[in-house]
């Protein structure tokens, strides 16, 4: 069976002066499935991902995203994208409505859009008494699952979370979870950087960065019996101990 | 257009909702610029004057007399000897010292001329020179008055075969309010626009949110629109406020000139300004970088614009930065639209210098401004 391809890198590299934040790693994500991209701080995963989302230029090596170039296309790859960051980054002096509008209209959906997609999306999170509140006096939790909402708002292709959970609760990660799930199944490619193994394991297939290297690449499950344990968290640290890097 | 508008709403929205920043629009321009001009004032007032009289005559008493009728001097001490009033000097408590020495009276009647000692505390420099010019006048009315009393005898001559009569054009009062209204209206417009602009999109790179506009299709020209033109329209709204609200009903100051005219360079001008604030936000990543970074230059923009000091008595090197100063320009048409009532071709030269400053700034601004870092 031959997959979609929706992510493909080969040699991608980040140099910031004499530091390869990112040194030539080569991989290739599938439509629909969810891919964890793990790796301990400082290990370079923020670089690979934001240089996948247009945010950094490559030193060298090639990526193409939903079959658009990085280099050349990048204005193409931003359309079929979303991007949900470390920094939680609605506006929060936006109430919820305000934010859902505002970032549905700058990816072109219309007013009827927006409108349907926004009553659906507050019925979905159960945000109905907070429509009009501004975003910056509702719970972290809710705001991380309402930021992830609005970055597939315009139903992307792909969608990268990068550290979606830091910070949140057990009860609220694992309804922000269920809320991946529902995107992975309407056909949202995610792509997602995460420090909790539990996580790791609700993803199709993860990747292992060590000193800006990709160390490893495989599902949990074959991950584990090739280390021969039964936790993610032992595969970390086993591939973690060999770092050289401090993290930061 | 449809992403401008979303971008102009949500910028529109941030700002009615932040009530600082519409204090910041409305209360302090209008406040500074009640103020600031009444402090502005270049006429020298308050000159302090010590007296030591020797003579202790009818002439030296009326001489002082008329010192102190004068509304440029107040008196603050008769003293008896030079080194007790020099101890005022050194406290900073005068300006001036006059000394009458002994026999005043009895000279002037009997030989016809006298003279007087007069020292200058030169630390303020323009306080002492005018403050002594006014003493002269003053000393020279009362000799001319003497000989007529005294001497009782007719000037056979003029004092003077040639005096000069000025007449003051297009501010007959020698009102400095006149001139220094529109010159901080000017600045007010300057400051706002170049801070607010600055600072507004650096906060959106502190707090993370411009990292996501920057994933969005959003383009780079509708981004930097979608905040120039909310200020843009503040700017013109400060503008309007002063103008017509404190200039005309505080100051009474009606603009001899077409205000539309004033109105077509105030357009330029805050495009000008506001890719200066651009250009500032693109070189900050900190909200606390941009405002000493906008202070800096701002400090230069107000100290050699002319708005205090003129620049004709510059030196040359001084000149020059002056003339790379937008803000130098916009007083100049201020004043020259307001005071004297210059037309476009008065001014047409000023008019393409703030094009130039608007495409330099903007240009410069938008090539430095990325979506993608290094």
């Amino acid at each position: 069976m031959t997959r979609e391809i929706v992510i493909k890198t080969e040699h991608l590299t980040k140099r910031f002066g004499d530091f390869i934040a990112t040194n030539a790693i080569s991989f290739e994500v599938y439509a629909g499935e969810i891919f964890g991209f793990l790796g301990a701080n400082g290990a370079g995963k923020t670089t690979a991902m934001k240089m996948l989302c247009g945010l950094l230029t490559p030193s060298s090596g090639s990526a193409s995203i939903a079959g658009f170039d990085i280099y050349k296309q990048s204005e193409k790859i931003k359309k079929s994208i979303g991007y949900m960051s470390q920094k939680f980054s609605l506006y929060e002096d936006l109430t919820t409505l305000e934010n859902i509008s505002f970032f549905g209209g700058i990816y072109g959906l219309s007013d009827a859009q927006i409108k349907s997609k926004s009553e659906k999306l507050i019925g979905q999170l159960g945000l109905q008494n907070e429509m009009k509140k501004l975003v910056g006096e509702l719970p972290l939790g809710w705001k991380q699952k309402l930021a992830f909402s609005v970055a597939v708002l315009h139903d992307p292709k792909i969608v990268f979370l990068d550290e979606p959970t830091g910070g949140v609760d057990p009860v609220t990660r694992r309804q922000f979870w269920d809320l991946i799930y529902d995107a992975a199944a309407r056909g949202i490619t995610v792509f997602v950087t995460t420090h909790y193994m539990d996580e790791a394991e609700y993803c199709d297939r993860i990747s292992m960065m060590v000193d800006g290297v990709m160390k490893e690449l495989d599902t949990p499950q074959n991950l584990k019996s090739k280390y021969n344990t039964t936790s993610m968290d032992d595969v970390f640290f086993e591939l973690a101990r060999g770092a050289k890097r401090k993290a930061d | 257009m449809r992403t401008l508008r979303f971008l102009l709403q949500k910028e529109f929205r941030q700002i009615f909702r932040n009530p600082t920043i519409l204090r910041m629009i409305m209360v302090l321009p209008i406040v500074q610029l009640i103020i600031l001009p009444l402090a502005a004032d270049y006429e020298i007032k308050n000159v302090n004057i010590a007296i030591v009289d020797h003579d202790h005559s009818t002439s030296s008493q009326k001489l002082i007399g008329e010192i102190g009728a004068s509304r440029y001097f107040s008196i603050t001490d008769y003293g008896s000897s030079f080194a007790q009033s020099y101890e005022l000097f050194q406290r900073d408590k005068a300006d001036l010292i006059l000394e009458i020495p002994q026999n005043f009276e009895r000279t002037l009647v009997r030989e016809g001329h006298e003279n007087y000692f007069l020292a200058v505390n030169a630390i303020n420099g323009t306080k002492a020179i005018v403050g002594s010019n006014y003493l002269s006048r003053i000393v020279n009315d009362f000799n001319a008055n003497l000989r007529l009393q005294l001497l009782k005898q007719p000037l056979s001559t003029p004092p003077q075969a040639i005096e000069a009569a000025a007449i003051n054009w297009y501010n007959p009062l020698l009102n400095y309010r006149l001139f220094m209204v529109p010159g901080i209206l000017v600045f007010l417009i300057t400051m706002v626009a170049t801070y607010m602009c600055a600072l507004n999109i650096v906060k959106e790179k502190e707090i993370g949110t411009i990292e996501q506009i920057n994933v969005t299709p959003v383009k780079k020209y509708h981004f930097i629109l979608g905040k120039l033109i909310p200020f843009w329209l503040i700017g013109m709204l400060i503008f309007t406020l002063g103008l017509f609200i404190v200039a005309r009903l505080v100051y009474g100051i009606v603009p001899v000139g077409s205000v539309l005219l004033l109105y077509a360079y105030l357009a330029i001008y805050l495009v000008a300004m506001l890719g200066f604030g651009l250009l500032i936000s693109t070189y900050s990543n900190t909200q606390q970088q941009a405002m000493s970074l906008a202070f800096f230059f701002v400090m230069i923009f107000l100290l050699m614009s002319g708005l205090f000091t003129s620049i004709d008595s510059m030196p040359t090197w001084a000149r020059w930065i002056a003339l790379a100063n937008p803000v130098t320009y916009f007083i100049e048409v201020m004043r020259m639209v307001v005071l004297k009532g210059s037309g476009f071709a008065d001014v047409k030269l000023h008019f393409f210098a703030m094009l130039g400053f608007a495409i330099v700034f903007n240009g410069w601004a938008v090539m430095s401004y990325k979506k993608v870092s290094g």
